[in-house]
């Protein structure tokens, strides 16, 4: 069994009266991507930011590759490459000095600088662009160079906080591509998130962090199966005004089915969790018809990783719901 | 230690590269001390009085270089400032360099401007008409105290850089500290031609006796007597910021 690349043991971090981490505790495998799923204020930038050895923790322990944080920062900076959530490129340097720079900061050798700059150059599509100042660039393209400069030393972990925050589609599908492409080099990405198709699409393994705790862990399709149920949508009619009345008329009543699990309200559609889509559609049409509320669409859906959050957190990413 | 090195270049090469990609920048910081020295150095020639002599545009040369010196070495700490704010000195931290060569990159960033500032000061100078009495060797050791006086004023700075929260606050500090240490020495006049309690604060200011030592080499040639209480007080003064700014630097960069 090889040894976790990341392991996390009790860690507590407070900021005054702000508990940012209460005691989580977790362990990443070599070779994955792993994902830190939460809203902002979970806790997942304090997270990284103990393991880039930025912050010190209160309490519990931290270690890279079997290295503790504390006690030994400076071997971890060099086992670890760190893409932070805001844009960390200079507008005055161009790509290549940018890559330069990190280069003579990681101490490789003369012999592997060129090749590794052209490499990742080409990797990240800024082949062509490196001698632009980088105050030309778009944000995409800095992005991408700002993940150039974290990949330069082939690190063993590489530490994403939110690394397609504020990104165009298309761009964010390049990034993703390049993630992806890390396990192939031997490195491990540890990146935080709070899009669900993010962590759906990248990783391996996700641990859901809420309000400083771990919630729980696991790989994706693992979550969703856990929850062995489905998800049937209802969306109302437009009815002069009254879609919200008729909305929560129905969800108190589809409530008091007894195969319905639990709902939550998402504008004018109802989103009903049931262990079988089969048993309960027939069911919720009827309580509908009987109620005279008239229905624009239903649809039913395994949970996707929203739906675990919501079960495990008691809440949605995105705000309050309301579930058994 | 060639860790450390290249650590240390890679830096500088960075800071080198904003100077060179902003020479509006340091056109800007030349504007003050060559009104200085032109028109203020001008316009009162005349009502000079013998204490300083007949040249008072040479008189205010050391003034000049040592404001300039004091100028850049007090604004030295604002791109870190900048790092810190936009995410980019957290980066730098993150990875497995010697906090050590940040500062001394810094340092090395701030005082090749200051010297090639003074340079140029010196050169216009010499075109005003201005002989420095120690001839070019004077000249030399004029940008050496230069960089004697910048050293601690530049630890201050970064120390600044390191504990305020943001650039407002640091251009705050910088804006109240410059007039003041300017006008309590003496850059401008003879230190007896100011009121008593000024010349007490002046006798307290370090600037004071870089700007002594610098006018004896620009008027009057080698003295022994003021060079060495320039060097002495100098030294403590860096000694000093030093010492604090390790104190305080150490908790930042830990």
């Amino acid at each position: 069994m090889s040894q976790p690349i990341v392991r996390i043991e009790s860690l507590k971090k407070s900021y005054g009266l702000v508990v940012a981490l209460d005691g989580i505790s977790l362990e990443v495998d070599p070779g994955k991507i792993f994902g830190l799923l939460g809203p902002n204020g979970a806790g997942k930038t304090t997270a990284v930011k103990i393991l880039t050895t930025l912050v010190r923790p209160d309490g519990g322990r931290a270690e890279v590759a079997g290295t503790d944080v504390l006690k030994n920062p400076a071997q971890v900076r060099r086992l670890i490459g760190y893409v932070p959530q805001e844009l960390t490129v200079d507008p005055y340097l161009t790509a290549r000095e940018h890559l330069h720079y990190y280069v003579d900061l990681y101490h490789l050798p003369s012999s592997s600088r060129e090749p590794r700059i052209r490499e990742l150059l080409d990797l990240v599509g800024l082949t062509g662009h490196e001698n632009r100042p980088v105050r030309h660039f778009s944000g995409g393209m800095k992005k991408k160079l700002d993940l150039a400069c974290g990949l330069i030393h082939q690190p063993p972990l590489l530490l994403l906080d939110e690394p397609s925050l504020g990104l165009d589609v298309q761009v964010r599908q390049e990034v993703w591509g390049y993630i992806s492409r890390l396990k192939g080099e031997g490195t491990t990405a540890f990146l935080c998130t709070n899009y669900m198709d993010e962590a759906e699409r990248l990783c391996d393994e996700l641990a859901i962090i809420d309000r400083g705790k771990i919630a729980v862990v696991g790989t994706p399709a693992s979550l969703r199966s856990q929850l062995k149920r489905d998800v049937i949508s209802v969306e109302i009619a437009r009815t002069n005004g009254l879609e919200r009345e008729n909305l929560e008329t129905l969800e108190r009543a589809v409530c008091q089915l007894h195969v319905v699990q639990g709902t939550a309200r998402d504008g004018i559609q109802l989103k009903v969790y049931v262990e079988s889509n089969e048993i309960a559609l027939p069911q919720i049409l009827q309580c509908a018809a009987s109620l005279s509320i008239p229905i624009h669409a239903i649809s039913y859906s395994r949970p996707g990783l929203d739906e675990v959050f919501l079960h495990y957190t008691g809440h949605s990413l995105e705000g309050k719901a309301n579930l058994d | 230690m060639i860790e450390f090195l290249q650590e240390t270049r890679a830096q500088l090469v960075r800071w080198l590269i904003h100077l060179k990609r902003e020479p509006y920048s340091m056109a800007f910081n030349l504007v003050n001390p060559v009104i200085l020295l032109i028109f203020m150095g001008g316009a009162f020639q005349a009502i000079a009085g013998s204490s300083i002599g007949e040249n008072y545009r040479a008189y205010l040369l050391p003034g000049i270089l040592a404001l300039t010196a004091f100028g850049n070495s007090l604004a030295g700490g604002i791109p870190l400032l900048f790092d810190k704010e936009n995410g980019f000195l957290s980066r730098l931290m993150s990875t497995p360099i010697s906090r050590g060569s940040m500062l001394v990159s810094r340092f090395l960033a701030v005082n090749i401007n200051t010297m090639v500032q003074c340079a140029i000061i010196l050169i216009l100078g010499s075109l005003l008409g201005i002989r420095i009495a120690t001839g070019l060797g004077g000249a030399l050791l004029l940008l050496g105290i230069g960089l004697l006086l910048g050293f601690g004023i530049t630890v201050l700075s970064l120390v600044l850089a390191f504990v305020l929260e943001n650039h407002g606050d640091f251009f705050a500090v910088v804006g109240i500290a410059t007039l003041p240490v300017s006008f309590l020495s003496s850059a401008f006049v003879p230190l007896n031609a100011l009121p008593s309690w000024m010349r007490i604060v002046a006798e307290l200011n370090p600037m004071t006796y870089a700007i002594d030592g610098m006018r004896s080499l620009v008027l009057s040639g080698w003295d022994g007597q003021p060079l060495i209480r320039m060097v002495l007080v100098l030294l403590i003064f860096d000694a000093a910021a030093f010492w604090l700014g390790s104190r305080v630097l150490r908790r930042h960069l830990a």
